[in-house]
């Protein structure tokens, strides 16, 4: 009874805490302007179906997409069990499961203790990857002591995780085959029967071994989920949402800014009164209250994998811009500005901004919007947006564009050409 | 065979209205296409394929203005929309539907981002216009200069490949060829930018280790190409530029697809 109970708070504590801290997340996505991602609903059901679910653009680096492939599988499919356990947590049951699925359960649980091996070989993997072979991915300006430390902590805890449930099943097995207590005969163990041999024989100490991992598997579980909000893993939920909001036009389709198209139109028609007033606001970004909700997102999704900057031309000759630097400064900076709710209310401002006080002008102004980064997403997230974003407000309310671009801005309005040529001189190549 | 004396009377769409006729198809030169001198190549030759195959055609002339695409990637919105819908009445003027550009960047533009300032038309590059002439037998590669012996490249601009998913097209102008085809070790959704998009073109980089048309270079040479096909005037000069820099001109020819496709069919 006493650990029933304790199991039950436990588990409702942790729920509460993670409703809480993803209720925090959602508030800050929506401080972001609106943006309608509504349209056709089919098309967008089957993008995340392909690219979130399906992992369709994984593939383009088969190691890592097969290594990814087993974690998130494993993942997907332990949660069945994750069910029995916390069943088994909330009635003082063992293995509740095991009777009315019979046969299936022991197909079952040998799977899964497959699927635990195959998670712990590619988590073994990938902190080799990241500590021994340090792929240059994995480096750069932006990958400080947090994002490293947070990607090791990830894999060492799912390694953790894996060995607990494995261990708890060794024991299980054990004390089955000693016809011990209420461990009935039940499940298969095609891998833990192998750790069997390393455990010993008394009964009482296994009993110890086996309640041992239940709980620091079923509890290191609920505290995993818990860490999600801070890390950069969260992108195991969000990758679903953000798929499904993807962009949808071709790539090379930037955004029109409305409020620009009033603005021109009165000035071609002084007549012309404007639909609707909609938000004021500033043109183009300067900090994330700027930015759309789904540009957010996007920042709460990327879990700083850096096949964004591997591909960005400007980052390969050596520029400061990083597209994977964009999508954490601007995780960073809306995180900052929902502290500052939390702590002083919703109308505080502080003097920062993402602008200048996150992202460089020398940042922006390296990006070629080739959409190699948009392209190399696996999860469709777009740095090039919050980019273009910042160019506008750096150049429509600072005017403080390069001195050449401004030459560049000269040009076209006086002479329909980017370069100082005569428009009168247009044709002058048909002679 | 090649008779590069020929010269061909390219209409305007304002002699053709004044004559009472409407051309099938517009040809959006666009700005490097009309001032630059090597684009200015191409642009005859995209005529002259054109005129080949007897499309009936017109450009503006100097009623053509900048799309405003180079404004608009550089964050001028203002300027980009005033290009916009100046063009766009230019445009409807003439009732056109249907137009082919030189380049990339113009075909993005009015075929993306038109159609929200009120510019509805039907537009492709010119190298769908050829892979189309190529499929409907009008254009081959005969009668004209051999690429036999050649090892031929193809460089993916970034707003025809991954910006409208048009990776084929081009492809298929070099495919008719009977030369050696290799493609670059960053290519179709995978290349790698000129350096020249997002308004570099017109710009000094911002401080780096090296060029981004270095880096291509790199590519270029590693395929051992010996002619660089090019689709869009902007990576034409990064990779000249690249070329001369690595001072391989005599070893490694960069041509624009419709050029290959008028040298082999000697137009």
């Amino acid at each position: 009874m006493i650990a029933q109970s304790l199991f039950i708070i436990i588990l409702i504590a942790a729920i509460y805490l993670f409703s809480k801290n993803v209720g925090k997340i959602r508030r800050n996505i929506l401080l972001g302007k609106s943006a309608d991602h509504s349209d056709n609903p089919a098309l967008r059901w089957k993008t995340m179906a392909r690219i979130a679910l399906g992992q369709t653009k994984m593939v383009k680096r088969p190691l890592a997409a097969v290594m990814h492939f087993f974690i998130y599988v494993g993942f997907i499919i332990i949660n069945l069990e994750v069910l029995e356990i916390m069943l088994d947590g909330i009635f003082g049951s063992h293995r509740i499961f095991s009777k009315p699925l019979g046969g299936l359960y022991d197909l079952l649980i040998g799977g899964f203790e497959i699927l635990a091996l195959l998670v712990f070989t590619a988590c073994v993997v990938f902190l080799c990857r990241r500590n021994i072979a340090h792929l240059k991915r994995f480096s750069g300006v932006e990958m400080t002591t947090w994002p490293k430390s947070d990607a090791n902590y990830i894999l060492t805890i799912e390694i953790l995780l894996m060995t607990a449930f494995l261990t708890m099943n060794a024991a299980d097995h054990k004390l089955q085959l000693l016809n011990f207590g209420h461990y009935i005969k039940a499940g298969s163990f095609p891998v833990s029967s192998f750790i069997g041999p390393l455990l010993p024989d008394n009964a009482h100490a296994l009993e110890m071994i086996e309640r041992g991992c239940w709980w620091f598997h079923i509890v290191g579980i609920l505290a995993f989920l818990n860490y999600l909000p801070y890390s950069k893993h969260f992108h195991i939920l969000l990758a679903f949402p953000n798929t499904y909001y993807s962009n949808l036009h071709p790539k090379g389709q930037f955004t029109n800014m409305a409020s620009v198209t009033n603005e021109v139109k009165a000035m071609l028609d002084p007549s012309f009164v404007p639909e609707t007033t909609g938000e004021p606001g500033r043109f183009g970004a300067k900090d994330v209250t700027d930015l759309t909700w789904k540009n957010l997102m996007e920042a709460y999704t990327c879990t700083e994998c850096g096949r964004c900057t591997s591909v960005c031309p400007a980052n390969q000759t050596g520029k400061l811009l990083s597209p994977r630097k964009i999508m954490m400064d601007t995780r960073d900076r809306i995180t900052e500005v929902g502290k500052n709710i939390d702590q002083h209310g919703k109308d505080y401002k502080d003097d920062k901004s993402l602008l200048d006080n996150y992202i460089t002008r020398e940042e922006l102004w390296a990006c070629t919007t080739c959409n190699a980064c948009t392209d190399a997403c696996p999860v469709n997230i777009n740095p090039l947006e919050i980019i273009t974003e910042m160019r506008r407000y750096i150049v429509m309310e600072e005017s403080q564009a390069p001195a050449s671009l401004n030459t560049m801005f000269g040009n076209v309005e006086n002479n329909g050409a980017p370069w100082k040529y005569s428009n009168a001189d247009r044709f002058n190549w048909s002679e | 065979m090649e008779n590069p004396n020929s010269e061909i009377k390219v209409p305007t769409m304002a002699a053709m209205a004044a004559e009472g006729k409407q051309p099938e198809i517009l040809f959006w030169v666009g700005c490097a296409g009309s001032f630059d001198e090597r684009a200015q190549k191409i642009t005859r030759d995209i005529c002259k394929i054109l005129h080949h195959v007897g499309i009936s055609y017109a450009v503006l002339g100097t009623e053509e203005s900048c799309t405003g695409d180079p404004a608009k990637r550089a964050g001028n919105e203002f300027l980009f929309q005033m290009q916009a819908m100046a063009n766009i009445q230019v445009l409807d003027a003439y009732q056109v539907k249907k137009i082919v550009t030189g380049c990339p960047h113009c075909f993005n533009t009015i075929k993306n981002e038109y159609p929200g300032l009120g510019g509805n038309y039907e537009v492709i590059h010119h190298s769908q216009l050829i892979q189309q002439l190529i499929d409907e037998g009008k254009l081959k590669a005969e009668g004209g200069e051999s690429f036999k012996g050649k090892k031929i490249t193809y460089h993916d601009p970034c707003y025809l490949g991954r910006g409208n998913n048009v990776y084929e097209a081009p492809r298929a102008a070099l495919e008719i060829l009977d030369a050696e085809l290799v493609e670059l070790k960053r290519c179709k959704s995978n290349g790698l930018c000129c350096g020249a998009g997002g308004a570099q073109m017109f710009k000094e980089p911002e401080k780096g280790t090296k060029e981004i048309n270095a880096e291509r270079m790199a590519d270029i040479l590693e395929a051992k190409a010996t002619l660089v096909a090019a689709a869009c005037p902007f990576c034409m000069t990064m990779l000249r530029d690249g070329v001369k820099h690595e001072d391989k001109e005599q070893e490694i020819q960069v041509l624009d697809i419709a050029e290959i496709t008028v040298r082999a069919n000697g137009l």
